[in-house]
């Protein structure tokens, strides 16, 4: 079977071994390095980390599939990840989620028939100082407000391809 | 007027402007690494007593005191040692570790290293949460300014002691910030937490004894070692808390953000009004949750009380991350806590039965209470389900659970009260809203 994952990725892996007493540690930087190059997990990806580890896809799985982080199913271009938490919660983040389902027409959780957008509420993500807060893929999003995610979402729209 | 107070001394505030300090301010601002060279000249012991005389306890949540956990490493094991630094970050309200990391990143490098020559420890690991991709970053650049210069790496400063740092991302799951499953998570498991005992000082990162510690507990040792634990406990307004703390505090305020205090030294009330300007909008206050969201809640009228351990603990709440979330008037108290129960329920790792079985099902009442189905027995019903998850089981986070719903029950009851007699109902589908969506002409406030 044709290798998915690049020499990149190899070569990151190769320089982090030394850094661990067990070749299983090597896993979550695995699944990262791998869902940066690939945007989510697929079946292929999860068994040649387990070829290069050294353990059974199947463990990759359970693994991978106890954190949110790793997509195990394809996600849009622009994920966004908008917290519902706590603190904003109560900056109004709920209007945000539900301008984001209004405009993009999707229910969170769901994905544009596009492929360009996907929606999820997130647990609280250590930014509540500037709530509302949001990932847009790796990056964090803060002081939301309607307006601004309005900007947010015209912007990218023009960039979908 | 409001804003960080500037009639005492503080430790970092006057740093968290500019992203990442540079190695080359750290030590021209922050006697940066002066502290390791100090205590290079010090045994293990007297470092260990030093840190006992600081009353420094742990910021992570707990508040153990820093100088008697770092005495449990076993001496004479011969396995390998680690010191893992929890940046873990995920008690909802806290953000203070994110601008210790962003800005004074060489503060955390420099205690890490601290600590681990007094544990023998020869690898350290940040594990920081996964979101923190930007963090993650910055201390890896400041990791590699740090081996350049020769604060980490082989023979550090010509101490003859070697110690090698690594950053390890987790990957979004809140109970990786509990110690024991923040180590499975590190080995590359997932992240349940371990049976205790052994722990972590005995067995802990790949089998060897092992400290975990908080990022605030670690970038205060720098200053401990530089300065004395005796000035480090000075720092402090309570006798058995010493230092300053960083409070994050979110929600309904004019200024919310990190602000530093001395331990001990101004009450809840002092902190909202004083500190942070106010309640949003001129609003009446309604309620505090004092130590992030598995603190029990507080009302109005319980806010002067002293920010600090015991204090918080003797009403019934704890300061835990030391995270503080003002709520006003217009917060509707179920929605919230439908909130709160969800997070705990999605969270659970679902080893214990009390703790997965008990989220699930009190996720479930409270949601019914809101959509006008509940019954005035499922609020006694709640509280028994918060008395068996209680105590009973393996990790913290039940407790965590329990707590807040068993206060938001016992302290709102009548707003729970209005839903269950139909005077109020849910209308839009995602609760959490603030008050608004809920329709009805039932009095909002408890
Ligand atoms: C569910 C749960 C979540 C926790 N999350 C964190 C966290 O995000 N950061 C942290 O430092 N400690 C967290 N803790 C506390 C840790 O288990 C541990 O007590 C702490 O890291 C010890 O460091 P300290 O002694 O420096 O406070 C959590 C505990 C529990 C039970
Ligand atoms: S209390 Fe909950 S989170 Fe903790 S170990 Fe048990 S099931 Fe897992
Ligand atoms: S509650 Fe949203 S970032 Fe903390």
């Amino acid at each position: 079977m044709a290798k998915i994952l690049s020499e990149k990725f190899y070569t990151a892996m190769k320089r982090l071994e030394p850094r661990y007493p067990t070749k299983v540690a090597l896993l979550l930087p695995a699944l990262h390095a791998a869902q940066d190059e690939l945007t989510w997990l697929p079946p292929e990806a999860m068994q040649e980390i387990g070829e290069y580890i050294g353990i059974h896809p199947a463990q990759v799985k359970e693994v991978a599939s106890f954190y949110t982080m790793y997509n195990l199913k394809p996600v849009g271009k622009y994920h966004l990840k908008v917290c519902t938490n706590v603190a904003c919660c109560l900056r109004g983040a709920y209007d945000v989620v539900e301008h984001c389902e209004k405009k993009l027409g999707i229910k969170v959780g769901q994905t544009t028939p596009d492929k360009q957008f996907t929606l999820h509420e997130e647990e609280c993500l250590g930014a509540c100082g500037t709530a509302p807060a949001m990932m847009l893929n790796n990056d964090y999003v803060e002081n939301l407000d309607i307006r601004k995610m309005d900007e947010i979402l015209n912007r990218l729209s023009a960039n979908a391809k | 007027m409001a804003g960080q107070p500037k009639d005492f001394e503080t430790l970092y505030v006057q740093h968290f402007h500019e992203e990442a300090r540079a190695l080359a301010y750290y030590q021209a601002k922050m006697e940066g690494y002066t502290a390791l060279k100090k205590a290079f000249g010090m045994t293990a012991d007297a470092i260990i007593d030093e840190m006992k005389k600081s009353n420094l306890r742990g910021r992570g949540g707990a508040g153990f005191p820093t100088g008697m956990k770092w005495g449990f490493i076993p001496k004479q094991s011969t396995k390998e040692k680690y010191l893992v630094c929890n940046a873990d970050e995920s008690e909802p309200g806290t953000f203070k570790d994110r601008d210790i990391m962003r800005y004074t990143p060489h503060l955390l490098i420099e205690g890490m290293v601290i600590g681990g020559f007094v544990i023998g420890a020869h690898h350290g690991y940040i594990y920081i949460r996964g979101e923190y991709t930007r963090e993650a970053k910055l201390l890896d650049a400041a990791i590699d300014e740090a081996y350049a210069a020769g604060f980490l790496g082989k023979n550090i400063l010509g101490s003859g002691f070697d110690f090698d740092l690594t950053v390890h991302r987790g990957a979004g799951a809140y109970i990786c910030g509990e110690e024991t499953g923040l180590l499975n998570s590190l080995e590359g498991k997932r992240g349940e937490p371990r049976v205790k005992p052994p722990f972590p000082a005995q067995a802990g990162a790949f089998g060897g004894p092992t400290i975990v510690n908080n990022v605030e507990t670690l970038t205060d040792v720098p200053f401990i070692i530089n300065r004395g634990g005796e000035w480090f406990s000075k720092l402090g307004k309570l006798e058995k808390s010493g230092g300053t703390r960083l409070f994050s505090v979110s929600g309904h305020v004019n200024k919310p953000g990190v602000y530093e205090l001395p331990s001990g030294a101004y009450t809840l009330r002092q902190i909202v009004y004083d500190v942070c300007g106010g309640v949003l909008d001129g609003k009446k206050l309604k309620a505090v949750i004092p130590g992030g969201s598995s603190a029990p809640v507080l009302t109005a009228d319980e806010i002067d009380v002293i920010a600090d351990i015991e204090p918080i603990m003797k009403i019934g709440s704890m300061l835990g991350s030391a995270a503080i979330m003002v709520i006003h008037e217009d917060q509707c108290m179920v929605q919230l806590i439908e909130r709160i129960t969800k997070f705990y329920a999605h969270e659970s790792c679902g080893q214990c039965t009390p703790c997965r079985e008990g989220c699930r099902w009190m996720e479930d009442i409270i949601q019914r209470i809101l959509h006008g189905k509940g019954k005035m027995e499922d609020l006694d019903l709640l509280l028994d389900i918060t008395n068996n998850i209680n105590g009973k089981t393996l990790c913290a986070l039940g407790d965590a659970a329990a707590g807040p719903v068993a206060s938001f029950v016992k302290k709102f009851r009548p707003e729970f009260e209005a839903y269950i007699r139909g005077e109020k109902r849910l209308a839009g589908h995602a609760p959490g809203h603030g008050g608004k969506h809920a329709e009805g002409h039932g009095e909002q406030h408890g």
